[in-house]
């Protein structure tokens, strides 16, 4: 009897481990398909005239040039915002801050940015920045809507990783004279670099995809030039794929996919560079 | 030369202080803008034409009710599809899954995670929803049930990563005692892995939710646009229309200050408040939990 249970038991698990591992790979293999099968359709319609030129034909035959450049603008204003912001706020949090009220406040407020739904940015950009600071729909204004939309990832994995670095580190370095701030800059930051880092290019690799906080702040449905300064508005990939999915009757299919492809790879690149510097921080990490 | 170096110090740590607090700031200034932005709405439509039936802001129509329902069911569905694949994912890369396995598995799921929701949207016009059209006979693919496919997909990357992390905290210790008092695998992650994870993976649940509620592209690009009331569901198969698609499609098109823009405005802070919500009730359960593994340790 018992021996049966026993059996039973690992029967049961055989099946339960099966199925997870089913549910695994249910979960991953669309991810997978979806990246494999916009690279095979979508390579036919990159050529250097898609990469360089401006649409034409009301955008149905040229290039994404000015959308790829719009797309490069935002995500650098981006990070001039958030960058420092979130590097300071998470050097706050994690070699300054004592654990009280205040402190729990901060944290809810990170996590509550963290969720707020990217249209709600949208609107919260248009308020402040398109019509109350009078920006107008511009790049400017775009950019700060997706930096404060940025801000969580870059503050709690900066935080994270500024946290990982050994208390040692921090007693030596003021022991031998040093001041906090000199500490930080120079034994913290540096040690805590690859993860920052990997953090930063999370958060821009989120900005880079986002279509909704730019809908109403800064994206221009169509632009025969492109933009000159940061109060121009301007033309970006994510808004120019959904503009041609949605809004274009007619749109050849290639185009389509192609922005897709464009899209895609930029994200990407984005992600495997932030993946590559933590696993290669991680294996050298000698503490 | 010394004093010039404290000062520097002092001024830096100052700085470095103003922008811990900043996130508090950008919180209030969020609220703050969608409050005066949509307070105007109390004034112009009262609130029984406002929580009504019908939303056709061309003839003043502004219920947002469908709206609401449309949200509410594609996020139902998500979850349906999203919970039971995300925690199974998480306990198979964290109890099962071997090393190498692993090391795949995760950053897929990350990079999932990292979609812009415009190409999953795209997908879903030229792929799934096709397909849903043929293969349940529809009259059409862009319904809720297309929309809470792609959603699924979304929650998903946050379900995993949190759980994993949840189910990563258990102590070896715990694990180790069950098999030792003759516990297979399985049933130690179910009877007591999964158990002592129980807030974390809470969490995760209510955080791939309030994603998906938020979520915005997708839905709109999916299913169909329609303002209808959404209560049973058979909805789940015919077009609906949630709160962010519904701004995210009006907004370009509306006067500043009219009527249809503050009631727009009104529906965001609707979104605020239910991302906050969600939001604080996710992260107390993470703090119960820490307080109590605290008074077990001590």
């Amino acid at each position: 009897m018992l021996k049966l249970l026993a059996r039973n038991r690992h029967t049961v698990q055989r099946l339960g481990f099966t199925l997870l591992t089913l549910v695994a790979v249910v979960t991953v293999m669309p991810i997978v398909g979806t990246v494999i099968f916009i690279l095979f359709k979508g390579g036919s319609a990159i050529t250097p005239e898609f990469l360089t030129g401006f649409p034409r034909e009301g955008m149905r035959e040229g290039g994404i040039l000015p959308a790829i450049i719009g797309t490069l603008y935002l995500t650098i204003g981006t990070a001039i915002f958030s960058v420092p912001l979130g590097i300071a706020a998470a050097i706050y949090l994690a070699e300054y801050a004592s654990d009280n009220r205040l402190t729990r406040l901060i944290r809810i407020a990170i996590i509550n940015l963290a969720g707020i739904p990217s249209v709600v940015y949208g609107l919260f950009g248009l308020g402040l920045f398109v019509l109350f600071l009078q920006f107008g729909t511009s790049i400017l204004a775009a950019s700060l809507t997706l930096s404060i939309m940025t801000l969580p990832v870059i503050i709690s994995t900066a935080e994270e990783s500024l946290r990982s670095v050994p208390q040692s580190f921090r007693t030596v370095s003021i022991s031998l004279g040093a001041t906090k701030w000199q500490t930080i800059r120079k034994i913290i930051l540096k040690e805590a670099l690859p993860g920052i880092l990997t953090g930063v290019i999370l958060g821009l690799e989120r900005a880079a995809g986002e279509t909704a906080p730019i809908l109403f702040t800064g994206a221009a449905f169509f632009l025969p030039q492109l933009p000159n300064s940061p109060f121009d508005a301007t033309m970006a990939v994510p808004y120019h794929l959904f503009v041609i999915s949605t809004q274009v009757p007619e749109m050849p299919i290639q185009i389509q996919y192609g922005t897709a492809l464009v899209l895609l790879v930029f994200v990407l690149t984005m992600n495997v560079i932030a993946t590559v510097i933590r696993s290669r921080a991680r294996a050298k990490r000698q503490w | 030369m010394e004093k010039s170096l404290s000062f520097r110090e002092f001024i830096i740590t100052r700085l470095i202080q103003a922008s811990g607090y900043s996130a508090i700031l950008f919180v209030a200034l969020i609220f703050f803008f969608l409050l005066k932005e949509s307070l105007p709405t109390l004034g112009e439509v009262d609130l029984t034409s406002l929580f009504n039936f019908r939303w056709y802001p061309i003839e003043n129509y502004f219920g947002i009710l469908p709206l609401l329902t449309g949200s509410l069911i594609i996020t139902l569905g998500a979850a349906l599809i999203a919970v039971p694949l995300g925690l199974g994912t998480a306990i198979y890369i964290s109890e099962i899954a071997p090393r190498w396995m692993r090391e795949i598995l995760k950053p897929l799921v990350e990079l999932l995670g990292g979609l812009p929701s415009v190409v999953l949207g795209f997908l879903g016009i030229l792929l799934v929803s096709p397909f849903l059209r043929i293969f349940l006979d529809l009259p059409t693919g862009l319904t809720a049930f297309t929309g809470s496919l792609l959603l699924g997909g979304i929650a998903v990357p946050t379900i995993v990563s949190v759980a994993e992390d949840a189910l990563d905290a258990v102590p070896r210790a715990y694990r180790e005692g069950a098999w030792a008092l003759g516990a297979t695998h399985w049933q130690t992650i179910w009877r007591v892995t999964l158990p002592a994870a129980k807030s974390g993976v809470l969490t995760a649940i209510m955080l791939g939710i309030g994603r998906a509620i938020g979520e915005t592209m997708t839905v709109m690009m999916v299913t169909g646009n329609a303002p209808v009331l959404a209560l049973s569901l058979g909805n789940l198969f015919s077009p609906v229309r949630t709160m962010t698609a519904t701004i995210a499609a009006e907004m370009g098109e509306v006067a500043n200050g009219s009527t249809h823009y503050h009631v727009l405005f009104f529906i965001g802070i609707v979104l605020f408040l239910i991302s906050l919500i969600v939001n604080i009730i996710a992260s107390s359960v993470v703090f119960r939990a820490k307080k109590r593994a605290e008074r077990i340790l001590s």
